[in-house]
């Protein structure tokens, strides 16, 4: 199990209505589901990953998070999380828009760029930095807008969204990952 | 009529007030089971047929001998699992297989019904079964599931009996049945109509059977079952049992000759009027239109889990048209998944041996099963 699944799941009232969007194999939503809410469903593009999640006996929605979230009516959800893709969505400003419009809050994670083994790597190795959290080269990396923590607090300082818990003051050179509840 | 009278049948003594206006009763429901009801009778699956078939989803069909139209998914073992559960699959009304249809004798002339049968629709057929599950004493079922008009049965279930099922699994189907859809079916409705043997409707007293016209009929319907992709890679221009044409009608293409041996082996097996009611009814089907344009609508007393799966090869009923029906659950917040299949065997997919479909079927029903009984305990 990845170490944030704990963080996350520490962010979700127990009972409270959950939608994983780009849910993946459905590893997260499991552990959400055996030790936090029965009611938890995903929303996930790739067949192989759709197939896995129902194995696992998870609810899961085979769709496209930028095209497929206008489906669901106006806070539908205790919880919507997101959990590192923002960064490859062609326009995160819309996914961020509709995951505030479907949820009451919104769970975002981050690989966050300001960590300091990414701005090392920049900074003497002068190519772009590859690191655990962001394995692929340039060429071939699904991440289209990377940021860093500072870039997420300050954009969501200028569009009066709320963060209200998360490693906010620690550390965007320390994290690897930034964690955020955010909400309108 | 003979070989239809061993098959199992229940009287449904009750009047069936139709969509038409017409009114049915003591008329029979032709029936098999599969599997056994356990003692909290909490395992029974309702399994709604298609267009051409019946009641002999698995095993080997008593009436035809051919094995059942859905031995990939339905048995012991198999996705749909008989030592688990227990199946119920009945002939649709109109059908003719047993069940009250067209070949039916008219209670008021004593003659065979032909096309004096009244017109029924896919809500009328769903009725008729709901009585036969009061028949078996099954007050709630675990699952319902169909693929095509089978699915379409499913949504009109649902929508009509909102409590009466944990769960229900439409497959390649739609709320709303399209106009290529309803052409298509004109097209084979024309075709046993253009058969002189076809009499308007009255063939049977005469002892004859518009067997060209039905087997036209199906020949293009069994096109539309597959895809462009799928028959190339099976047929592509091959040729039948030749090495060159014949520069003749002859069926020199081995397409040519598959379509018209579907045709011959359907007609033995089907009769010309219930594909005649039959595909009406799909045409007549718009769950959307009953609830006055709001599909959602259809759904909001429902507690039932819904797992929708489409096809990517599927033109009859492609993807968009099951993810309409994905939106409207999802719009009320009901408990909804959805899968889209990757395979080139077009509509006809649900019956053949696709392994992610029947894998996601085997795993939906037996952990929805399971979490009902965690729940329950």
């Amino acid at each position: 199990m990845k170490k944030e699944f704990n963080i996350i799941a520490k962010l979700i009232g127990s009972e409270s209505k959950v939608l994983d969007v780009g849910c993946g194999d459905g590893e997260l939503m499991e552990y959400i589901y055996k030790n936090i809410t029965k009611d938890i469903r995903g929303i996930e593009i790739s067949k192989k990953n759709v197939q896995k999640c129902i194995e696992k006996g998870l609810t899961v929605i085979e769709g496209d998070a930028e095209k497929d979230l206008k489906q669901f009516p106006d806070r539908s959800f205790d919880y919507v999380i997101l959990s590192q893709t923002l960064q490859a969505f062609l326009d995160p400003e819309n996914v961020i828009n509709e995951l505030l419009r479907v949820g009451k809050k919104a769970i975002v994670t981050i690989p966050n760029f300001g960590f300091w083994k990414v701005r090392l790597h920049l900074l003497f190795k002068g190519t772009m930095p590859i690191t655990k959290n962001l394995p692929n080269e340039w060429y071939n990396t699904p991440n289209l807008h990377m940021c860093s923590i500072k870039d997420f607090e300050n954009y969501c300082n200028k569009r009066d969204i709320k963060i209200n818990s998360s490693n906010l003051g620690y550390k965007n050179l320390f994290s690897e990952l930034g964690i955020f509840t955010i909400e309108k | 009529m003979n070989k239809l009278d061993k098959v199992k049948k229940v009287i449904i003594k009750k009047t069936l007030k139709l969509d038409c206006g017409k009114s049915i009763s003591n008329f029979p429901i032709a029936y098999e089971t599969y599997g056994k009801l356990n003692e909290k009778k909490d395992n029974a699956i309702l399994v709604f047929h298609a267009l051409t078939g019946d009641q002999f989803a698995a095993d080997i069909n008593p009436v035809t001998k051919k094995e059942g139209w859905w031995n990939y998914a339905l048995g012991a073992g198999k996705a749909i699992d008989t030592n688990k559960y227990f199946v119920i699959c009945a002939n649709v009304l109109g059908g003719c297989m047993g069940s009250y249809g067209p070949s039916n004798i008219n209670p008021k002339n004593q003659k065979i019904f032909g096309t004096d049968f009244p017109i029924i629709t896919i809500n009328d057929m769903v009725n008729a079964q709901y009585e036969l599950l009061d028949y078996l004493k099954i007050k709630k079922l675990f699952s319902v599931i169909g693929g095509s008009m089978g699915g379409m049965q499913v949504l009109q279930f649902i929508s009509n009996y909102p409590d009466k099922s944990h769960t229900a699994i439409p497959i390649a189907c739609t709320a709303s049945h399209s106009a290529q859809n309803i052409a298509l079916n004109e097209l084979g409705r024309q075709s046993i109509m253009a058969d002189n043997n076809w009499q308007n409707g009255f063939y049977e007293e005469k002892n004859i059977s518009p067997a060209k016209g039905l087997s036209v009929a199906r020949m293009a319907a069994h096109i539309t079952y597959l895809s462009k992709k799928g028959l190339q890679e099976k047929f592509g221009r091959k040729l039948q049992e030749r090495d060159d044409l014949k520069f003749s009608f002859d069926a020199d293409f081995q397409i040519e000759s598959y379509l018209r041996y579907q045709g011959s082996v359907f007609v033995d097996r089907f009769d010309a009027n219930s594909y005649l009611y039959i595909t009406r009814a799909m045409d007549y089907f718009d769950l959307t239109k009953q609830f006055n344009g709001n599909l959602s609508k259809a759904f909001e007393k429902s507690n039932t889990k819904f797992f929708i799966i489409s096809f990517t090869s599927d033109w009859l009923y492609p993807t968009a048209e099951n993810r309409e029906i994905v939106i409207a659950l999802n719009s009320i917040g009901k408990n909804v998944g959805f899968v889209e299949i990757k395979s080139d065997k077009g509509h006809d997919s649900f019956l053949l041996d696709v392994p992610d479909f029947l894998s996601s079927v085997r795993n939906f029903l037996n952990t929805s099963y399971k979490k009902l009984y965690e729940k329950r305990i």
